[in-house]
């Protein structure tokens, strides 16, 4: 199984090499990519500097260019895969049907995988790009049980990667729009949710509002921890209660699940997290690195060690994680 | 200009019973919409109306004159689920609403042309043209675009390719694995109790001031606002749009249907834009197809 990890820039690409991942996501300084946050993400200088810095490694480099351009902006998707291609990278990542058949016309040789925003969850979705595009890898949605991941694998015509750990959509990726709904920019278009130009803190009496373009995402007592107000994860009121409706603030996290995934033939795992630290993608590269090579070499005798699970819990959202849609009851 | 925008009911988006769902379509073969979109398109679970059944359904409003689509499911998760899509897809006598891309595949590998649904990711003209040489005959513009998007879109859409715009409803914003209606009962979503069927326009998940945002409807997420854009009938006529799209709610669809109606035929308003605001569950919004954030509401100039 090979360890994808995220890389928001240089240092964190550093990082990501240093402690062994395979290959390193990235993504350019604009809204071609779906973590398009202030300071983020690559320049073409930095860029090159970041191929390089893996290859010579012998690791690969992906880019994802997997936001969905509108005719206005669609030149500047064409850039990015130009871009990416004329740097030699191991492989694109793509959502947008436009972009992918551009990609598949100019650059026939460049290795594209279809992106976790491209929606697909079944094998049929999953034969139509790679007929159309000739895909070579496909990022499944965090919405499928293991045994339903399994079915896919069967039936794909390319290889499964999936999510192994990091801040958890509980939503289909690529077809979420709480975030445009409430402030004007989506993933889908921006490249971003719930973005932080659109958050307000507000001290209050008893405590803290955090409000999203005015909406009131949560708020927090005094001494409560508070966490960044991504939409689908504040209290809100249905019915009589006032509760997380949709998602606590948690991380998924499979490393208990690391045999079952290698079984049914997951070719790769991906760490979320291109908006994090370079000391985040240090510590969740060393941990995946280590459990997966446990796994590979003896997944009978494999069992998740303690201190990984405090490491990654200590980086997790609300120092939670949660195995998500892999187990069923989460459903 | 002298087409008339033609009006679509689309599918019913929540869980109703069965009696419900035979009377609301007894209704709608009366009334002024061209197009009927039919089926479940959230949740397999939901068996008060079957496959048999949509398609007697379907038969009926063939009958009285009503263009009758069969709409897929959204999210497909389990085999049993790819199992009804291919028997849709399969299905001779109605054109298909594609509303994932492996419906899409299905269908072109049959030859068989289709409609693209609001939760369809078609954001370009590159797009456009790809799926129209698959069998694409009508699309619906993803609801989060608007006006200036439109435009550039229909100046790159294939010829003979319809545009159909979703005019009434609570937007359809997100899709996941888990149930949510099902969740603010404490219960898994294998043990759901069916309660969707309590909530025939979905459930409301209001911020801690009160403040209606969201709905509940199972694994789909909503808006709590009913996105209309009966101020932008003349816009949207002007960029050529072919269809407009009312999403049923529980009471006063057929009246509303009245009401874009009279608005399509360039009938002056009068009050029926502030009637059009009783009739709905919380209050409108428009805020996607004028540029701005979804739960906007801005009321046009000449109001």
């Amino acid at each position: 199984m090979e360890l994808v990890c995220p890389a928001g820039n240089l240092p964190a690409l550093k990082a990501a090499v240093d402690n062994g991942a395979d290959a390193v996501y990235v993504g350019f300084k604009d809204d071609t990519n779906a973590r398009h946050f202030a300071g983020l993400n690559f320049t073409e200088r930095n860029f090159e500097k970041a191929v390089r810095y893996a290859q010579d490694r012998g690791r690969k480099v992906y880019v994802a260019i997997n936001t969905f351009p509108q005719p206005s902006g669609f030149e500047r998707w064409k850039a990015a895969v130009d871009q990416a291609a004329d740097y030699g990278v191991n492989a694109l990542i793509l959502a947008d049907m436009g972009v992918l058949d551009y990609a598949s016309e100019r650059w026939p040789e460049l290795r594209l995988h279809l992106s976790v925003q491209a929606s697909v969850t079944c094998a049929e979705g999953i034969r139509f790009y790679h007929e159309n595009f000739g895909i070579r890898r496909v990022v499944l949605p965090r919405v499928l049980s293991v045994s339903q991941v399994a079915h896919v694998i069967t039936e794909s015509p390319v290889p499964v990667e999936v999510f192994g750990f990091g801040s958890l959509c509980v939503m289909v990726e690529g077809r979420c729009l709480l975030s445009s709904y409430a402030t004007g920019r989506s993933p889908n278009t921006y490249g971003a949710c719930s973005p932080a130009s659109h958050v307000r803190w507000e001290e209050t009496g008893d405590g803290t509002n955090i409000r999203l373009n005015g909406v009131l995402i949560d708020h927090y007592r005094e001494g409560e921890k508070a966490g960044y107000p991504t939409l689908c994860k504040g209290r809100f009121q249905v019915g009589e209660n006032t509760f997380y409706a949709l998602e606590e603030p948690t991380s998924l996290n499979t490393l208990s699940i690391l045999p079952e995934l290698r079984k049914i033939g997951v070719s790769a795992i991906k760490v979320e997290g291109r908006q994090r630290s370079p000391a985040y993608v240090a510590q969740v590269t060393a941990v995946m690195r280590a459990a997966i090579d446990q796994c590979m070499s003896d997944a009978d005798a494999y069992q998740p060690k303690d201190q990984w699970m405090r490491e990654l819990a200590s980086v997790s959202e609300g120092s939670q994680t949660t195995l998500g849609a892999y187990h069923r009851p989460w459903q | 200009m002298l087409y008339t925008m033609k009006l679509s009911i689309g599918p019913i988006q929540y869980f109703w019973d069965r009696r419900r769902v035979l009377d609301f379509y007894q209704q709608a073969a009366d009334s002024s919409a061209e197009i009927i979109y039919l089926g479940e398109v959230i949740c397999s679970k939901r068996r008060e109306v079957k496959s048999e059944d949509w398609l007697a359904i379907g038969n009926e409003l063939k009958q009285s004159g009503k263009e009758v689509i069969l709409s897929s499911l959204t999210l497909l998760e389990a085999a049993s689920e790819m199992g009804s899509l291919k028997k849709l897809c399969r299905n001779e006598s109605f054109m298909v609403e594609a509303n994932d891309i492996s419906a899409v595949q299905l269908l072109s590998a049959a030859g068989k042309n289709f409609v693209t649904g609001p939760s369809f990711n078609i954001y370009n003209g590159r797009s456009l043209r790809l799926l129209a040489s698959k069998g694409l005959k009508r699309w619906v513009l993803p609801v989060e675009l608007g006006l200036e998007a439109l435009k550039d879109l229909q100046a790159l859409r294939p010829a003979g390719l319809e545009t159909e715009v979703f005019a009434l409803g609570r937007l359809p914003l997100a899709y996941s694995a888990r149930c949510y209606t099902a969740r603010s009962h404490n219960l898994p979503k294998d043990d759901c109790q069916f309660k969707c069927l309590d909530y025939p326009d979905g459930r409301l998940l209001e911020t801690q001031e009160d403040q209606g945002f969201l709905v509940l409807n199972g694994t789909q997420t909503q808006s709590a606002l009913t996105h209309q854009v009966l101020e932008q009938l003349p816009e949207l006529k002007a960029l050529g749009v072919d269809v407009l799209r009312i999403s049923p709610q529980y009471s006063g669809t057929l009246r509303i249907i009245n009401i874009f109606d009279a608005a399509r035929k360039g009938n002056e308003l009068g009050s029926l834009g502030e009637e059009l605001l009783t009739l709905l569950p919380l209050g409108a919004c428009n805020g996607y197809l004028v540029d701005k954030p979804g739960m906007d509401y801005l009321r046009a100039a000449t109001q």
